[in-house]
């Protein structure tokens, strides 16, 4: 009797896993196969032209440059915030103290905050400010998100940093800040995939730029000029009941896809290649 | 020099110190500035009439919140039926049971899941699942469906969380104890016997706060589930029947808001609900969390 149910749930497991890998696959092949019809190179290199909402030439250059503005920037900023915290978190705060479990709490929670609240909170401080939706309200906005989601995928890899290598740093005279370098060059492999995972998060995030950065048709040239961006491009064309900007949305869905996939393949083959000088 | 290196220490000290807090802050500060922008619609309605209510009608002044609420919990609450079971079996499977072979496949596989923009699961959604809802599915059990439903939301999401759930689950099981397992099957039970009676029952109290968890991902949920579960401003009573959560509400509508009275701090509110049980789910969940993990000494 245990023994059929033994089996039953060992197939019921391989039938879970294998779902999984179901879903991996329909939504790669669907994106991939609708996209595909839909690509050409001038929806990558143009800019959209007149009537293109109607069906019309023209590409979606404006929201690519849109979103690579936009998470370059956020990145910049959020990497400048959040690497002082990480290490302050691991190196300047006693391991087991209250005070790091509550910043880490605090930073899980806001990892938790959905985008489209950040989204509709960066945009009442906006008007409050009396800002229009522009590139440097996107960017704000995008920082705010991807600050929690760095610092903690950092913090995970800065926790397995070995305590012995601090301590020998400690014995030899070093004070707290110039042991950051030290354990700098141990993580610094893990903060590259944990950036690059992050930036995957960024560039994906629709509900958080909608109202903040706005959308256009053109590239943005200053900060306060509004900025398309891909997952919004997505979105507005897809809602378009005309078959051709259905069809460019298909595009830019897999054009998302396509930089979303190799952010995360780059990232396992950072870890992979550059942890062999990595002490354990 | 030794000045100098000490000073440098404490600056670079200082300066950290203030980014933790700031950046810890950020929770605070969100919480009570949705609250004050939300607070205009506080002083024409009461809590439960607007969380009660089910006449949503902007334009002459009537909020509520009743069946985006409502929306919101179908779409969840079938998200995670479907999921769970698949994230538990997964993880059970990928912990217990396969070689470290398998788990090189599955794993990329998951991170596949976990990359991919909420818009690109939307896309997806409408095109293969509320056109096979409307098609395949909805025909057996009501008479006509547009495919853009409860369920078709619930699929998308369940399959969003997935990889969270078993990231969560497959930390849980390989931080219960070995000795445990190892106990159980020398007195003879067989591994399923082990894995429902030591491993699930030790690590019960995680489980559910991974699923709280995973909940409170699926409630903030926007993008995907705009695109696909129809957005009518009614109560659901099916899963055939279209819906309009929380977040698919403050996407549609804010922006061109601001012309009638009350209506930006209707949707703040709407922000509001969804920060507050997002906080609460996430504070007690984590505070189980991480209790089960200093309990095993990770």
């Amino acid at each position: 009797m245990r023994f059929i149910e033994e089996k039953i749930f060992k197939t019921l497991m391989i039938l879970a896993t294998l779902t999984v890998f179901a879903f991996v696959i329909s939504i790669i092949c669907t994106i991939v196969i609708k996209g595909w019809h839909a690509m050409n190179w001038d929806m990558i290199t143009k800019l959209p032209g007149g009537g293109f909402y109607v069906g019309k030439g023209g590409g979606f250059l404006n929201a690519i440059v849109g979103s690579l503005y936009i998470v370059g920037a956020s990145t910049v900023l959020g990497l400048i915030i959040s690497i002082p915290v990480v290490f302050y978190l691991n190196i300047y705060v006693k391991r087991r103290s209250k005070w790091a479990y509550v910043a880490r709490m605090s930073y899980d929670v806001l990892f938790g905050i959905p985008s489209i609240v950040y989204g509709a909170f960066g945009f009442a401080i906006m008007i409050y400010f009396g800002l229009r939706a522009s590139l440097s309200g996107g960017i704000i906005v995008i920082t705010l998100l991807i600050i929690p989601i760095f610092i903690r995928s950092m913090d995970e890899v800065a926790r397995q940093f070995p305590r012995d290598i601090l301590d020998v740093a400690y014995s030899l005279g070093a004070t707290r800040f110039e042991t950051i370098s030290v354990a700098l060059r141990q993580i610094a492999p893990g903060i590259a995939t944990a950036t690059l995972l992050s930036i995957g998060r960024a560039i994906g995030d629709a509900a958080a730029v909608m109202f903040t950065a706005g959308y256009t048709d053109r590239i943005p040239e200053s900060l306060s000029q509004p900025a398309a961006t891909l997952p919004l491009s997505v979105f507005f064309q897809l809602s378009s009941p005309i078959k051709e900007v259905q069809d460019r949305a298909y595009a830019a869905a897999l054009t998302l896809t396509v930089i979303v996939l190799i952010l995360s393949i780059l990232g396992r083959y950072i870890t992979r290649r550059f942890s062999k000088n990595k002490l354990k | 020099m030794t000045g100098i290196r000490i000073l440098k220490e404490k600056v670079a000290s200082g300066v950290m110190f203030i980014l933790t807090l700031i950046t810890m802050l950020l929770v605070v500060v969100m919480g009570i500035g949705l609250f004050i922008k939300s607070a205009p619609v506080f002083e024409s309605y009461s809590l439960p009439e607007l969380l009660f209510s089910s006449s949503w009608k902007p334009v002459k002044g009537e909020f509520g919140f009743f069946p985006f609420i409502m929306g919101t919990l179908w779409v969840t609450a079938f998200a995670v039926i479907i999921a769970v079971p698949v994230s538990l079996l997964t993880a059970i499977y990928l912990t217990e049971y396969a070689k470290p072979n398998v788990r090189k496949y599955v794993f990329p596989a998951l991170d596949i899941l976990a990359g991919l923009p909420s818009v690109i699961y939307g896309v997806w959604g409408s095109l293969l699942i509320v056109p096979l809802i409307a098609e395949k599915l909805a025909p057996h059990f009501v008479e006509f469906s547009t495919g853009y439903t409860v369920l078709a939301g619930a699929i998308v999401l369940g399959v969003m969380i997935l990889p969270l759930l078993v990231s969560l689950f497959i930390e849980l099981f390989t931080s219960a104890p070995e000795e445990l397992r190892e106990a159980s099957i020398s007195l003879g039970a067989t591994k399923w016997q082990t894995t429902k009676c030591v491993v699930l029952r030790k690590t019960l109290p995680g489980i559910i706060a991974a699923i709280v968890l995973a909940v409170s991902r699926a409630f903030g949920e926007t993008i995907a589930v705009l695109m696909v579960c129809g957005n009518l401003p009614e109560v659901p009573h099916s899963i055939f029947n279209a819906c309009y959560p929380l977040p698919a509400l403050i996407a549609n509508n804010y922006g061109d808001m601001l012309s009638l009275p009350l209506y930006d701090a209707a949707l703040m509110f709407a922000a509001l609900i969804l920060f507050v049980v997002v906080l609460l789910f996430n504070l007690v969940s984590r505070i189980v969390l991480y209790r089960m993990e200093r309990n095993y000494g990770l």
